[in-house]
């Protein structure tokens, strides 16, 4: 704040406060993914991964998270066995 | 025209481009798809004229001509009015975009016009992402999307530009709606960068707020028919942009005053 700003005690422009909240708001919004495209990546998941090792399909959870501004896919993926049996 | 949020000016807007692109010499049907919530019919001042609505064309009660209604103050402009007593799952969005295609190969004529089809079908969504929304856009080819200056209706018009994409209506076009110029150059409202910046969309046009759309919807007379309207102008001017003619924003700070006008025609001169 500037000297002139402090002495009218003036305040940020309500819109610039607006357009901040509004843009962190939305950052949140987007980035939920369209249900179908992640079923989609789990489905992709399950079937690469059952290459390797055994897992428990029905404990698997993928999300879009966002930390210190970086947005990261997180899979959790219960591994049953470690190495997948021969069929 | 589609929104999200309610109350942002949907109606006001499908009435008042719709009698615009009328009045510039186009065949119109406004399309009130808000099923349960009537109103473009008010807006119009139409509402004592109708007999049959939308639903009732669909459940086959009777032929879409006799549902729609003529509009006698702008030629060649047309209501199809929405149903007040059923609900939005009164229709599905199939039925819809049959409706819309029998819309636009429809052709209308009488004694005083010659059979012609429709150049524009506009629908007005209801609010919300539900059903409403989903029937009012199954028929479109194009989708407008009104908003306030204000975060809710902001948030809501991003949320709405992500189903349109969803849908496979790509490039939707914003209307700003009530803007305040006095209160944009005090910085206490976002103004036209502020919002194109946010949605990351293209501009259709800046509509200012206006007493006179509250005083034109108690007529039930449209203020696009208003040549001293600052607010009809800028209806008028979307729907020369929607006919594809390439039209300058208006200068919304510039006031009709005397001196303003006086300025004006020494720009002119000079
Ligand atoms: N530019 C404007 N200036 C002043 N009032 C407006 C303007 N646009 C819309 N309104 C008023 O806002 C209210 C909501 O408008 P409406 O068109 O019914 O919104 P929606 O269809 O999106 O719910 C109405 O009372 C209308 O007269
Ligand atoms: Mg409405």
């Amino acid at each position: 704040m500037s000297w002139l700003d402090r002495l009218f005690k003036r305040k940020t422009p309500s819109k610039n406060v607006a357009k901040e909240r509004l843009q962190l708001v939305l950052r949140h919004d987007r980035m939920k993914l369209p249900p179908g495209l992640l079923a989609a990546l789990k489905d992709d998941l399950i079937r690469v991964i059952s290459n390797y090792v055994e897992i428990d399909e029905a404990g698997i959870s993928v999300e879009l998270n966002e930390r210190n501004s970086r947005r990261s896919l997180v899979a959790s993926i219960p591994v049953v066995g470690t190495r997948r049996k021969k069929d | 025209m589609t929104s999200g949020k309610g109350g942002v000016g949907k109606t006001t807007a499908t009435a008042n481009v719709g009698a615009a692109l009328a009045a510039l010499g186009n065949r119109v049907v406004l399309v009130d798809a808000d099923i349960g919530l009537r109103n473009l019919d008010v807006v119009l001042g139409l509402e004592n004229r109708i007999v049959y609505d939308l639903v009732d064309v669909i459940d086959g009660y009777c032929r879409l001509k006799q549902a729609l209604i003529r509009d006698k103050r702008f030629e060649g402009l047309y209501l199809l009015p929405a149903a007040q007593t059923k609900d939005k799952a009164a229709v599905n969005p199939e039925q819809m975009r049959q409706l819309v295609n029998e819309l636009k190969e429809l052709e209308l004529g009488d004694e005083t016009e010659t059979p012609r089809q429709f150049d524009y079908v506009v629908i007005d969504s209801p609010a919300g992402i539900e059903q409403g929304f989903r029937n009012a856009i199954s028929g479109a080819d194009r989708a407008f999307i009104v908003t306030t200056p204000e975060i809710s209706a902001v948030r809501d018009a991003d949320r709405i530009i992500g189903l349109l994409e969803a849908e496979e209506l790509r490039r939707p076009q914003l209307i700003i709606n009530r803007l305040r110029p006095g209160m944009v150059r005090s910085g206490d409202m976002m103004g036209i960068e502020d919002m194109i910046d946010i949605l990351a969309v293209d501009l259709l046009g800046v509509v200012p707020e206006d007493d006179g759309i509250v005083i034109s919807t108690n007529r039930g007379v449209p203020v696009a028919g208003d040549a001293s309207s600052r607010a009809g102008r800028a209806y008028r001017n979307i729907a020369r942009r929607i006919t594809g003619e390439d039209v300058p924003l208006m200068d919304l700070e510039k006031k009709d005053s005397f001196f303003g006008r006086l300025g004006q025609i020494l720009r002119f001169r000079g």
